[in-house]
């Protein structure tokens, strides 16, 4: 095994150890409360950063996959009452095959084009939840989430658990993705399609495992969603907010590795989560907006460029 | 005389109302050397982009080794033997120079390892001190030879060098005909498609001359430099 890997496996499992314990050594479950929404958005980020970092597809539709994920987990529980796992699992699933339909009508478009139909997708997946009335329709749906397990100490710290083994494999995985053929083909793809395809590559098949994955992960994301707040409605389920946040994240922490949307995932969130308790909930977009705009000029390589990160995938000489 | 490997019968390419390239009948033998000039818009890069699978001929067939590949993808047609540079090179930037080899390795079935396959072919092209740099750092003959490298390493029966000498220095475009000439003396078919003369009259066994998407004119280096309708092409006589 390689050093790299060796040292990955060892952080993964620090911390998932720490995710276990934490809630036992941590009294204040508001922490917990906060850390959700940061691992949320590592999780968004990451999965986000599959097809937009390493395919160079840019993908406005994150919010789709994620508020599909919200309400298959909603449904699934509340009117099959399916244990936890199990909605993940099946929000996953169906994020994958939703990124396989998606990816077939649309990667044969490049660009803005692709941009704005990825975009029109959480318009109709929110216009369908909205009329639909098995999921509550525009006025949402309440879900009583499971009771915590004996090992987790209540319902705050056991979501924040939930939701960081689903970030820790979200991350191994794109970290799997990237230094694999997967990942070498997707970047070759992203440097000139046809010269990937010459070379042996079967791009429109990778596009479309890169589709799934990423959504398998996105609506992974959203999955636990309904038992941290213990209501959805359509409107914050679709918000275009997570779709920003989803691009936002990775570009400023660095498309190119695993690592640039973790750390930008951790940095945006965690100062969002601040100036949301802070100063105000709607200034944190503001913030967003203009840390987006200052990367993008300044920084368009993300953090991982600016202190001079090489992706994990490189050889040595 | 060797057997043929590629061989296009009736083919034609139309954008629209235009023309692009046919119809045309065309065979190449294993390990020729095959020039093809002709001036811009004459249908050449059609002509590699029907043969690699970018575009699907309207009409006509490709056979590879007596298989019809007319409607099968670039990939499947790269794995099967077929290898081409391009015009303006095309590095898979944000990848080391040895990354670049490994792609195609990836995907095209290799035996042995990849990597050790990889810093072969880059030493024969003489990329070796480059192996671990950035493919964005390399010079225009670097790419160029990168370019080659990455079409030789999935082991080809045929390639398409479709200008791989534009813009070099005569010392440079020595030393890419000299990587061309080694390539087709271990048994690759080569096509080269070339507007500086000088190099594709050194390098090709058999020399045609398109014009408006036409065939005009096949024949060795002297024949061509002979021919009435390619000196008519070339130098309005």
């Amino acid at each position: 095994m390689r050093k790299n890997s060796f040292l990955f496996l060892a952080a993964v499992g620090i911390v998932l150890v720490l995710g276990f314990l934490l809630p036992w050594m941590v009294r204040n479950p508001f922490y917990f409360f906060v850390g959700y929404v940061v691992l949320q958005y590592v999780t968004i980020a990451t999965g986000w950063n599959i097809l937009g970092g390493y395919a160079g597809y840019i993908n406005f539709g994150a919010a789709g996959f994620f508020g599909s994920g919200v309400y298959l987990s909603a449904f699934l529980f509340t009117t099959l009452g399916l244990p936890l796992p199990l909605c993940i699992l099946a929000a996953a699933i169906f994020g994958a095959i939703l990124g396989v339909l998606t990816g077939y009508l649309t990667l044969r478009i490049q660009g803005v084009y692709f941009a704005i139909a990825t975009l029109g997708l959480v318009v109709v997946l929110e216009t369908i939840v909205h009329n639909i009335s098995a999921l509550g329709g525009a006025s949402g749906m309440a879900v009583y989430g499971p009771r915590p397990p004996a090992w987790s100490p209540g319902p705050s710290q056991y979501n924040f658990t939930v939701m960081l083994i689903i970030a820790v494999a979200s991350v191994a995985l794109a970290r799997f993705v990237e230094i694999s053929w997967i990942g070498r083909g997707l970047r070759a793809v992203k440097a000139s399609e046809d010269a990937a395809e010459c070379s042996g590559v079967p791009t429109l098949r990778l596009k479309l495992l890169a589709c799934a994955l990423s959504g398998a992960v996105l609506a992974a994301a959203g999955a636990p969603y309904p038992f941290y707040t213990s209501y959805v409605e359509p409107v914050t389920a679709f918000s275009l907010i997570i779709g920003l946040n989803a691009i936002a994240m990775p570009l400023i922490g660095g498309t190119k590795s695993w690592s640039g949307p973790v750390l930008g995932a951790l940095l945006l969130a965690s100062v969002q989560q601040i100036a949301t308790v802070t100063i105000s909930s709607e200034l944190n977009i503001l913030f967003v907006g203009l840390v987006l705009i200052a990367f993008v000029a300044f920084a368009p390589g993300g953090l991982a460029d600016l202190f001079g990160r090489k992706p994990s995938g490189g050889a040595k000489p | 005389m060797s057997e043929i490997v590629l061989s296009m019968k009736g083919v034609e390419k139309v954008f629209g109302a235009f023309r692009a390239l046919g119809p045309l009948d065309l065979d190449l033998r294993a390990g020729e050397r095959l020039g093809i000039i002709g001036p811009n818009g004459s249908g050449k890069t059609t002509l590699i982009n029907c043969i690699t699978g970018v575009y699907r001929p309207d009409r006509g067939s490709i056979h590879f080794q007596g298989r019809d590949i007319s409607h099968i993808e670039a990939h499947r047609r790269a794995r099967l033997g077929i290898s081409r540079s391009f015009q303006i090179p095309r590095p898979f930037n944000g990848m080391t120079v040895l990354e670049n080899l490994l792609v195609p390795l990836d995907y095209c079935h290799i035996d042995g390892s990849k990597e050790e396959r990889a810093r072969s072919v880059l030493t024969s092209v003489g990329l070796a001190g480059r192996i671990s740099h950035p493919s964005e750092s390399l010079s225009q003959l670097e790419l160029r030879k990168l370019e080659l490298a990455r079409a030789l390493v999935g082991d080809p029966k045929v390639l398409i060098a479709d200008e791989a000498m534009a813009g070099l220095s005569e010392g440079e475009i020595d030393e890419v005909l000299a990587i061309l000439l080694a390539l087709n003396r271990s048994g690759v078919a080569v096509i080269m498609i070339e507007h500086i003369m000088h190099a594709v009259m050194r390098f090709s066994e058999r020399i045609v001359c398109f014009e408006t998407g036409r065939l005009i004119a096949s024949g060795t280096s002297a024949e061509i430099a002979e021919n009435p309708l390619v000196r008519r092409v070339y130098f309005g006589e």
